[in-house]
């Protein structure tokens, strides 16, 4: 398992954020250009953004640099592309979702309520056996969290892949004080 | 003012106004409403035989002409016949409109008759395609896909039209040309260089001691022959032109060494082996001229000129890489190039380097054994007598196998645009139709297809659509039995172990079948037959002729780099391998 460290010094992975254009079959496009280039997607989410034309897929690739340049300038001739941003795992905020169905008898259940208070997550369901939960974080502490949650028993489990935005510069952070919310 | 009219309406006026003068097609079930107002359109259709037919010769005339072929056939089964040329013009960047039919929109993906997933099916092998799901998006779409297909680097777009979009009727409405650069936001080629980097290339350039220009398919694509030709005069550096570019720098010219890779000539192979700056023009650095990567022209600098920026690092780190148009940036770098000349720089002397490429070319011409009399036809030789034969502007098109590589050797091409040839994908059966396309484009020109024995027999039928729609070409077939380049890496590096290649020199009567398809079949079989054949096949203008040539079976394409080697270790015709340490 990846600890933070590890992460820090050496990015094993690569978070591509793609604009693309909000439009039928543009996922198609963008997942099986990598399936033919034959690169990985290690993980993948997709949302639309603030503007409705617009959607933001945030794909985690794990390659190294140099071919990562060649899918990069592959992907950016698909047409409904818009803007393609590499950002750099240590220069960026990642979040990523998890939800888990975790089979525990009621006299274990505080065990796992204790352990998701602790990681200030979600009680979403509780029944007779079972209990489902959620958290949502960075990928490194949802791995972790997964980890305990073994010991009990997962039924079920359900990652969203990591969404991703670049950290804002020192600069951008005061500004983002001084003027307020950006306009 | 709108007007209410139909998808199908609109499709056939929208390409009207695209000045589409040829579509090539065969109609079925759901592409049949647009067949209608075809009837009372000045769009001249050619029926083919078979759709894989349509797609090349859509190839073909968008060679000759520089305009983008046009396809239009229905759906399932005519869309998957469509996928190989639509993969041919996107492997050579040909630029093309394909239409297709789909089953109605309410019936898509339930498996419906004749629905396939083209536009999925499609995906990797076109530049872009849509799904038109919409008749008032008809307009729009047609006119993005020309946009798409002929800007930046060419390439084919298809375009997926269900039945009831024909049926339905819409509000005509014909975009501008702003309309559709902002329904495209992220389609945007870079067409002019970054002129640090120019000034970097002109200073490169002028400081070389052992260049080389390498010129690529692009040049023809972005019209740029006159540029190259300047720039080279310019410099006074040889210029290798590879299958992709063949004419796109006259073969008599004396700066010209001729097609470098794993069949061109010692001399332009060896020639970029030792040169010390590649000035590369709209080429890709493809594996069948670099030969082994690790070791191809490891002394040389690499200027890397071309419009798509995928290909700059794709294959060889470039030291000065370039994004934009060929034309334009070739002008600017003979420009940048004077301006140094100007304030006092002077290009190194480079004429030991020419002297050493001249002693070269004296050492290694292409060669092979002449025609014994009694022995059989050498094919070499039989290109050798099209060539001397044809008309002034002859455009030659090939198939693919040992035939398209001696048609490239041998020929010389002194115009751009007289080759047409399947160079990526390596499509047997191309030149058929491809020269069909190319004679429809220019109807001016006499054309060659110089085809094998093996190509011939996929596409041989559209010479029906040839005779029915008078469109007279001339074909030259290169019958050797075999299936002669696999028969050839069979002999050399299967130990000849024949597997599989050999044809019959029977079967088909190409004469018979010829003439049963509307054409004038002749037989040749000996080197005396040669010349008046070819005389009489030059002299009938009204009909497509056949000749059948029948070559030596035992024949080798030479010199060539196997697959997996390095162009240091080229393997020169036997008769030549005595000279061969000349080649330092
Ligand atoms: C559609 C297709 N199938 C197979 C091949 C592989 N292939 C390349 S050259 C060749 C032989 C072509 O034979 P022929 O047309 O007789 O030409 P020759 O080499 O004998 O001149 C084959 C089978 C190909 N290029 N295209
Ligand atoms: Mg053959």
């Amino acid at each position: 398992m990846s600890s933070t460290t590890h992460a820090l010094n050496q990015p094993t992975h690569h978070i591509l954020s793609v604009l693309v254009q909000n439009r039928p079959g543009v996922l198609a496009r963008v997942s099986s250009l990598f399936a033919r280039r034959g690169y990985n997607i290690f993980s993948l989410a997709v949302a639309p953004t603030e503007d409705p034309m617009l959607s933001r897929i945030t794909i985690v690739v794990d390659v190294e640099s140099s071919p990562l340049e060649q899918i990069v300038k592959q992907l950016f001739k698909l047409v409904d592309v818009v803007k393609i941003s590499e950002l750099d795992p240590r220069r960026s905020v990642e979040r990523e979702l998890l939800m888990a169905t975790v089979r525990v008898p009621a006299e274990d259940r505080g065990q796992v309520v204790e352990l998701t208070n602790i990681f200030e997550g979600k009680i979403l369901a509780v029944g007779v056996e079972a209990i489902t939960v959620s958290l949502d974080g960075s990928p490194d502490k949802l791995d972790d969290f997964e980890e305990l949650l073994r010991g009990y028993g997962i039924v079920e489990l359900q990652r969203t892949g990591r969404v991703a935005l670049p950290k804002l510069d020192k600069e951008a952070r005061l500004k983002a004080v001084k003027h307020g919310k950006a306009s | 003012m709108t007007q209410k009219i139909t998808g199908a309406q609109a499709l056939i006026r929208a390409l009207e106004l695209e000045n589409v003068d040829t579509i090539f097609g065969l109609p079925g079930g759901c592409i049949l409403p647009a067949y209608d107002p075809l009837l009372d359109s000045p769009i001249r259709h050619i029926l083919v035989r078979h759709e894989q037919g349509a797609g090349h010769m859509a190839e073909g005339y968008a060679h000759v002409t520089g305009r983008p072929g046009v396809a239009m056939v229905t759906s399932g089964p005519a869309a998957t016949n469509m996928v190989t040329p639509l993969c041919d013009a996107y492997m050579d960047s040909i630029p093309m409109v394909c239409i297709t039919g789909q089953v109605p929109t309410s019936a898509i993906g339930t498996d419906a008759f004749q629905e396939c997933d083209t536009v999925g099916i499609t995906r990797s092998v076109t530049k872009h395609n849509e799904l038109i799901m919409s008749a008032d998006d008809v307009p729009l779409m047609v006119r993005q896909a020309f946009h798409i297909a002929t800007t930046g680097r060419p390439g084919p777009v298809l375009l997926d039209v269900p039945k009831d979009v024909l049926q339905n009727s819409m509000n005509w409405h014909w975009p501008s040309d702003e309309e559709v650069l902002d329904s495209l936001p992220g389609y945007k080629p870079v067409t002019k260089g970054h002129p640090r980097m120019i000034k970097e290339a002109a200073r490169m350039i002028l400081d070389a001691k052992q260049p080389i220009l390498y010129a690529g398919g692009g040049i023809l694509k972005a019209r740029a022959a006159d540029a190259l030709r300047e720039l080279a005069e310019l410099i006074d550096t040889p210029v290798v032109t590879t299958l992709m570019a063949r004419g796109a720098f006259p073969d008599d010219h004396p700066l010209c060494l001729g097609m470098p890779g794993m069949h061109g000539n010692a001399t332009a192979i060896t020639a970029m082996q030792k040169s010390d700056l590649l000035i590369t023009l709209g080429a890709r650095f493809d594996d069948r001229i670099t030969g082994k990567v690790a070791t191809f022209a490891p002394d040389a600098k690499i200027i890397h000129v071309d419009i798509d920026p995928a290909e700059q690092g794709k294959v060889r780190r470039p030291d000065v890489p370039i994004v934009g148009d060929c034309r334009l940036v070739i002008e600017e770098i003979i420009k940048a190039i004077k301006d140094l000349l100007n304030g006092g720089e002077k290009q190194q002397d480079i004429s030991q380097w020419k002297s050493r490429v001249s002693g070269w070319r004296e050492q290694f011409p292409l060669y092979y054994p002449a025609n014994e009399p009694g022995e059989a036809l050498k094919p070499q030789y039989c290109l050798e007598q099209l060539r001397d034969g044809a008309p002034e502007g002859t455009i030659l098109c090939s198939g693919v196998g040992q035939h398209q590589m001696w048609s490239s050797q041998y020929w010389k091409f002194n115009e751009p645009y007289t080759w047409v040839n399947s160079g990526g994908l390596g499509t047997m059966g191309f030149s058929v139709p491809a020269a069909i396309g190319a004679k429809v484009g220019r109807p001016d020109r006499t054309v060659w297809a110089v085809d094998g024995d093996g190509c011939f027999q996929m596409t041989a039928q559209e010479l029906v659509t040839a005779s029915v729609e008078r469109i007279p070409i001339k074909v030259a077939i290169l019958n050797n039995s075999y299936l002669g380049m696999v028969r050839q890496w069979q002999e050399m590096f299967y130990e000849e172990r024949y597997s599989e290649v050999y044809l019959s020199p029977e079967l088909p009567d190409f004469v018979k079948w010829a003439e049963s398809m509307g054409c004038i079949g002749i037989r040749v079989e000996s080197p005396e037959e040669v010349q008046p054949a070819i005389e009489k096949a030059n002299s009938i203008d009204d009909r497509s002729v056949v000749v059948e040539f029948r070559v030596d079976a035992g024949e080798k394409v030479f010199p060539m780099v196997p697959a997996g080697f390095s162009n240091d270790d080229v393997l020169l015709h036997p008769d030549q391998n005595g000279r061969r340490e000349f080649l330092r």
